[in-house]
């Protein structure tokens, strides 16, 4: 029996990761030092883990409220009111999910009609298309360039915007690119929505990770806090990736609804994960700060490195990735991706998995140690020389 | 703090053409930099951080508290850095509370230890007593966990 027609014709038309494409070439290579991944390298600082064990020992092993615990949301909601100058009232207005990727999932379900329109930036997350497709939504690319520095800007929005254009999607500071936008840009951004009346979904994941300037979201714009949804979570910033926890803010009858998705669905998100996730905002800022700090200065140094290399290099502002233009050595993203990794063994992945406009370009992730950089980018610097030689 | 002291806390065992490298600095350079930290005392030097357990070292080693004299002029000084001279004293701080120096100090058996507290350290004028505390096992050197396997955390290759 032919299983595959019984599969939805949205899932079948889905296209299948580009990322997952070379994550099954390089996970069957051996010795490779690998740029290619979007986590941190630190495993999360003990006491967040140790939080997880003690709820477990004193017995937290029950389901939460569907929007969480409230003791996390209080916490939550001091968080994004003193780092973010927004505040929510942890009461109604904050939820508490299975990462940011299902906080991403329920909002784009919550308010997508089939047809609405959805506009995102690209290059960007490998998710944000799918996801507005599995809500039956239409995506709406707006491209970011290198000569911005990958911020998004007003002109592009304009291009892009096209009638029945309902949500806004924003990954400031963004993977892949690192790019993010200013206060005045943000400001611009802003204005635009509200003439456009559309409601933003601002995926803040990497803001902690703000290396230049000071972020800033746009919720906490005049006029914003009421036409904006704001995700975040723990992954980057405080290295859980692996605890899949993260929230959303926004106006009380969005969260509402976002909430009947996600009471029906994932019903509350795991109540070890959001224990350890107290902890973390109460007792976490050090250790996130000396994360932050390394971060800082690995970025420094590899993007110094594609550079001198040869490979045109913009200075990511925020995020652990540096996306470095690779044309100059003659070859596409992916052959160049392909090469390097079959004659140096160093995985970077093609810019065209975030989106057809990434073409060109590679993601670095630098949230690895020294030793590796230093390794890796005398690698890539030997392949790009070889490239050259041969030409 | 200077770049180059915070890459080798950072950096681990980073070698001078890497820091180099990091630092974007001749290797000239580096060791230049390095020789006026140690110039300056604040490079002391560098040491290797071993599980002596798995060396079969015969290293005893020992925690003593001190309580001492302190003197018109020179407070505890004088009399800390005598003791800290001595070969088998490994640190010594000067401690708040109900003592007044914290002694680590190390030797080949109990017998060597116990000999050296009570023929040199007690027996110096100004200690008042010594209470001396044998260490059984270490579970953290400096930094690194001893013998809880540290598995190099699984990461996936690629991820998004």
């Amino acid at each position: 029996m032919d299983s595959s027609r019984y599969i939805a014709k949205h899932v079948v038309n889905l296209p299948k990761s580009g990322i997952r494409d070379f994550f099954e070439i390089v996970s069957k290579m051996k010795d490779v030092i690998s740029l290619g991944i979007g986590e941190p390298d630190f495993d999360t600082p003990w006491h967040i883990r140790e939080a997880g064990i003690y709820a477990l020992e004193k017995g937290r092993t029950h389901y939460t409220s569907n929007l969480g615990l409230i003791e996390l949301r209080r916490a939550v909601s001091k968080y994004v009111g003193e780092n973010y100058s927004v505040s929510y009232a942890p009461e109604n207005e904050v939820i508490i999910t299975v990462g940011v990727s299902e906080a991403l999932d329920i909002a784009c379900r919550a308010l997508i009609n089939p047809g609405d329109k959805v506009m995102f930036h690209q290059p960007c997350y490998v998710s944000y298309s799918p996801s507005v497709t599995l809500a039956h939504g239409v995506a709406v690319p707006v491209p970011t360039f290198a000569k911005d520095n990958f911020a998004l800007t007003v002109e592009a929005l304009r291009a892009a915007w096209q009638p029945g254009c309902k949500l806004l999607m924003l990954n400031l500071p963004c993977n892949p690119t690192g790019g993010t936008c200013d206060r005045a840009q943000i400001e611009a951004i802003a204005k635009f929505a509200i003439e456009k009346d559309l409601i933003v979904l601002s995926d803040e994941i990497y803001s902690e990770l703000t290396f230049e300037g000071v972020h800033t979201s746009i919720a906490s714009i005049a006029g914003m806090k009421e036409r904006t949804i704001f995700l975040h979570g723990f992954s980057k910033a405080f290295a859980m990736t692996g605890w899949r926890i993260g929230y959303a803010c926004g106006p009380a009858t969005l969260i509402e609804a976002m909430m009947k998705v996600h009471q029906y669905s994932m019903l509350c998100a795991s109540i070890i994960s959001q224990e350890a996730a107290i902890e973390a905002l109460l007792r976490g800022e050090d250790g996130m700060k000396k994360m932050r700090d390394q971060y800082h200065r690995r970025r420094d140094f590899i993007v110094r490195r594609f550079n001198e290399i040869g490979l045109k290099c913009h200075l990511p502002r925020g995020s652990f990735y540096a996306f470095p233009d690779v044309s100059a050595t003659g070859l596409n993203e992916k052959d160049f991706a392909v090469g390097l990794l079959q004659a140096e063994r160093v995985a970077m992945v093609p810019g065209t998995a975030f989106g057809a406009n990434g073409s060109g370009f590679c993601r670095a992730c630098f949230a690895t140690s020294y030793e590796q950089l230093i390794e890796a980018s005398n690698r890539i610097e030997r392949h790009v020389q070889s490239l050259a030689a041969k030409k | 703090m200077k770049p180059i002291v915070k890459l080798l806390l950072e950096g681990g065992s980073l070698n001078t053409a890497q820091l180099a490298q990091v630092l974007k600095l001749s290797e000239a350079d580096v060791n230049r930099q390095l020789d006026e930290l140690k110039a300056q005392r604040v490079l002391l030097g560098f040491r290797p951080v071993l599980n002596l357990a798995h060396e079969d070292s015969g290293v005893v080693r020992a925690v003593i508290e001190v309580r001492i004299t302190p003197e018109r002029g020179g407070g505890f000084n004088r009399l800390a850095e005598r003791i800290s001279r001595f070969d088998e004293v490994e640190s010594c701080f000067l401690m708040s509370g109900g003592y007044d120096l914290l002694v680590f100090v190390n030797g080949s058996s109990l017998q060597k230890v116990a000999a050296f507290v009570s023929e040199k350290l007690a027996s110096i004028e100004g200690v008042l007593s010594t209470a001396t505390h044998f260490m059984l096992r270490s579970y953290k050197e400096q930094g690194f966990l001893l013998d809880v396997k540290t598995e190099e955390a699984e990461r996936l290759k690629v991820s998004p």
